[in-house]
């Protein structure tokens, strides 16, 4: 597509790097097809290619309102626009520019902001999160207003089970471990390390790492999405150094943003090549298992019917690989068919909190495929999804990992 | 020049200012506010459709999600004198769904739904926003499908495919739009619900519904149509061809069919084309190849069997370098999966590409493929052929950068010339992209004004006031008469009998 950037942003990186994705774009609309948020409402502006569009007038000098703004809001990034594009087009990049561009431009009310600063200043931080997560179980009926989304999210309290013994003959690997999920549910890694350490590696879980950095990088704060890319890469690095053969990702979400440290911080001429590095290193846990053999694992599933939701996160973010399917029919499991696998749940990272109605209307549309073949329990591979459909499933919704632990393996007892 | 002349007219919309305001007022009386567009800002996104090199920001946008929506927003423009352009997905290549500046932008993408399938009859009632493939997708259970597929078949929808009667890989055999819908509904341009058609395989008086099939939304906005399913044929294999020489692929196709071999498809690709559809499918396609051609047989184990055989005997007589057969069905979707993405794909070699759409009798394939290269040479700009060899269907691809100063106007002058020069090997200017504001000079060339003016009286009994999409498909005699200006050929000065102005 023909562009004319101002002058005032041509010269930057950012406005360099729109051009470049808006010239591959040739306005086909072929994206239209698989977003779903246009496929809901029908809107050229509620699709990627009207939302390139109102991003390339904004880099055109156009005066952007709330309006456009709110478009962009209801984007979910879910990136199947990008496994449609023929002409690849990396939408999600050049949303990214768009919304902090159009940010910059356009206040928000002032619940918004308030909401966006509780997301970036508490969700993000393990700690902090945790203490709000463990005050929010008390003091649930005070979650009210634009925060009332937050208290359906909020999920049992687990009772966490142990990891496995330390054996330093084993391999070694390390797994993210980020804000939401060890807090919400802590048991995940615990599983993850404990199925690896059967297959003869250790997994390490630096407590110096933290928020992989999507919540800041989404919320129009990309600096501080670098931050936390740099803390995780400190944290990890000496690892990496000591031989760690990969970084496992339990939570798509995270694995979609670690994968691209490597572009985010392309031009920090300190980190440029660790970051590289560490991108290079990230594997999805389903992806870790396919390699192992998997045979000692045993016949688990005994036939039980096992709905996946695979996240949008590992499905489309390029660098990531999804062998969740594979994996659970080997141990036994019976996979329910689930129509329209490639749309969206709605839980998109903050969306559900931020677009509780398009988020929940998605969520309805996705339980009713999920449910379809009457299955005993639904798995997926993000702590987001798997929060956001818990809320309003019915029955129980699991990281699949859980499914591979023998006594997990009766769901619904569970 | 098309795009010249729109800019000058934006100018000329300040002026109209107030009536614009008039024309929210009323609609908004009767409509949901939210549903009527009037900011600029909300107005970009719908400034152009699949063909981005046209761009007019229309003066309103309504997003109706019901017929009677549809009827208010009609009868409301009908009675303020206010021209209408319907818009499906917005995936049409000619300009078909351009909006004007003056005029009501009235989009049915809101239209999703699929109403009935009818396993009996095999028919499915759908609303006109229906992706083309989710026809397809909801009824692949039952062993049905829906016949046509254009290349944009995963986002156009069925409501564009019978404005622009779409054809698709498929259409060699199975036909066009207007050969696989029975009915249709539409709206008036006064507003008022008409079916056309009937669930019957023929019914007595003028066939309208072919006459509304490629009307280019001229003569009514279509709300509802019902297609034909086909049961899916028992099997389907496709032979991957390549060649070291354009010539042989052309001749190739002519000798498929002069064999009395049916084809379910008959693609050809050229070597550009092949390289760029590779980096983004991978789809095997040789690199090295001048070109290739993809042919599909259907129908029960032992046709199917007996006609791949024939067509590697006929290709390997005509001088194919390397024949593939498609084991199953994955890799026969992975072969198809280069050619349907191979217009956008375009996007990864150049900024951007202009598509064509000539047809020409299959034996002049090769002479106008070799034609196309020469003209190439002449205009300075690359071009890729992607094409219905099968049905002599030409869509070249004018390779060009929109933000070099002068490339557009070159491209529209080499696409100019393709035309011509199709229409010299007694072929025509479109095939299956519809005319939109993109050919509408081009129809001056292929038809005679009496033809035209006949064009205009069957415009004229659907729509008086000629409100429905005014200035596309067909062109006022005066208009052509200043194309002819333009383009005088071989010293004739076409339709002589006209006043110059």
């Amino acid at each position: 597509m023909q562009t004319s950037i101002i002058p005032q942003l041509r010269d930057t990186a950012d406005g360099q790097e729109a051009d470049r994705i808006l010239r591959a774009c040739t306005h086909c609309g072929f994206c239209t097809a698989t977003c779903p948020t246009y496929q809901l409402v029908g809107d050229e502006r509620d699709g990627p290619r009207g939302r390139i569009y109102m991003i390339k007038q904004v880099l055109e000098g156009e005066e952007p309102t709330e309006k456009t703004q709110r478009h962009l809001d209801r984007c979910l990034t879910c990136r199947a626009c990008e496994t449609t594009c023929p002409s690849g087009v990396e939408y999600a990049k050049l949303a990214d520019i768009g919304r902090e561009l159009v940010d910059q431009k356009v206040q928000r009310p002032l619940p918004q902001r308030v909401v966006r600063w509780l997301l970036r200043h508490i969700v993000a931080y393990r700690n902090r999160f945790g203490f709000v997560f463990a005050l929010g179980h008390f003091f649930k009926p005070l979650l009210v207003g634009p925060l009332a989304p937050l208290r359906q999210k909020m999920p049992p309290k687990q009772e966490r089970i142990d990891w496995p013994q330390a054996d330093n003959t084993q391999r070694t690997m390390l797994v993210h471990d980020g804000c939401v999920q060890p807090v919400a549910a802590p048991n995940t890694n615990a599983h993850a390390a404990r199925i690896l350490s059967k297959l003869g590696v250790r997994l390490i879980a630096p407590k110096a790492s933290g928020c992989c950095g999507a919540l800041s990088q989404h919320l129009s704060h990309r600096e501080e999405a670098l931050d936390f890319a740099r803390a995780n890469i400190d944290a990890w690095w000496p690892h990496i150094e000591a031989g760690a053969e990969a970084i496992v990702i339990t939570a798509s979400g995270c694995g979609a943003s670690v994968a691209e440290y490597g572009y985010m911080l392309r031009n920090d001429p300190v980190y440029a090549d660790k970051a590289a590095r560490v991108s290079e290193l990230t594997r999805d846990l389903s992806d870790v298992l396919a390699q192992e053999d998997l045979t000692a694992l045993g016949d688990i599933g005994d036939g039980r019917k096992v709905a996946y939701h695979p996240p949008c996160t590992l499905q489309n973010a390029p660098g990531l690989h999804d062998n969740v399917a594979e994996i659970l029919t080997q141990a036994g499991y019976q996979l329910t068919h689930v129509q329209d696998p490639h749309l969206c749940c709605g839980s998109a990272g903050t969306y559900s909190i931020l677009q509780p109605t398009m988020a929940n209307e998605l969520r309805e549309n996705k339980l009713a495929s999920l449910n379809a073949g009457a299955p005993d329990v639904i798995v997926t591979a993000n702590i987001g999804c798997q929060l956001h459909l818990e809320a309003a499933a019915g029955i129980p919704v699991r990281h699949w990992i859980e499914l591979l632990e023998p006594r997990m393996a009766q769901p619904a007892a569970a | 020049m098309a795009h010249a002349d729109l800019a000058a007219s934006t100018e000329q919309a300040l002026g109209g200012a107030p009536r614009k305001q008039q024309l929210i007022e009323r609609l908004t009386a009767e409509l949901p506010a939210d549903i009527v567009l009037h900011a600029d800002e909300d107005l970009r996104p719908f400034e152009c459709d699949g063909l981005s090199a046209y761009r007019q920001v229309p003066m309103i946008v309504v997003l109706p999600s019901t017929i009677a929506q549809v009827q208010t927003t009609m009868r409301i423009c009908h009675a303020n004198d206010v021209p209408v352009v319907a818009r499906g997905a917005g995936t049409g290549l000619s300009g078909g769904a351009l909006p004007l500046d003056d005029g009501v932008l009235l989009s049915l993408a809101k239209f999703n739904r699929i109403l009935d399938i009818d396993t009996d009859n095999r028919r499915a009632t759908v609303q006109p926003g229906v992706r083309n493939l989710a026809i397809s997708e909801a009824v692949s259970h039952l062993g049905l499908y829906y016949a046509p597929d254009p290349s944009s078949q995963i986002a156009c929808s069925i409501g564009g495919n019978v404005a622009e009667n779409s054809g698709g890989v498929h259409c060699l055999k199975y036909g066009l739009t207007t050969h696989n819908i029975v009915q249709i509904e539409i709206v008036t341009v006064e507003g008022e619900r008409l079916t056309i058609g009937s669930s019957a395989l023929d019914s007595p008086g003028f066939d309208l519904l072919a006459l509304m099939t490629g009307s280019e939304g001229l003569l009514g906005v279509i709300v509802e149509v019902t297609v034909k399913l086909l049961a899916k044929p028992e099997l389907a294999r496709v032979a991957l061809v390549a060649f070291d020489d354009v010539r042989k692929a052309g001749d190739a196709v002519a000798a498929i069919i002069q064999a009395g071999i049916v084809p379910a498809g008959l693609e050809m690709l050229d070597n550009p084309a092949i390289v760029a559809t590779e980096e983004f499918v991978h789809a095997g396609y040789p690199k090295d190849a001048a070109a290739i051609l993809l042919c599909e047989v259907d129908g029960t184990e032992a046709e199917v069997e007996e006609d791949i055989e024939r067509v590697r005997e006929v290709v390997e007589r005509e001088g194919a370098t390397e024949v593939r057969i498609s084991r199953d069905d994955a890799e026969r979707a992975l072969f198809w999966a280069g050619r349907k993405a191979a217009f956008p794909a375009m996007g990864r070699i150049s900024p951007d590409y202009y598509c064509m759409d000539g047809t020409i009798p299959r034996k002049a394939l090769a002479e106008v493929l070799i034609g196309i290269g020469e003209l190439s040479e002449e205009y300075g700009q690359r071009v890729a052929n992607v094409f219905h060899a099968g049905d002599g269907n030409l869509h070249p691809l004018i390779l060009y950068d929109a933000n070099q100063e002068g490339e557009l106007e070159r491209t529209e002058a080499f696409g100019g010339a393709i035309c011509r020069l199709c229409l010299e090997h007694g072929g025509s200017i479109t095939g299956e992209h519809g005319v939109g504001v993109e050919k509408i000079d081009q129809m001056c060339v292929q038809f005679p004004s009496a033809e035209l003016t006949q064009f205009h009286a069957v415009k004229e009994a659907f729509d008086p006031k000629g409100l429905l999409n005014p200035g596309k498909a067909v062109p006022t005699l005066h208009r052509c008469a200043e194309f002819g200006a333009m383009h005088v050929h071989n010293g004739e000065l076409p339709h002589p009998e006209l006043e110059r102005l």
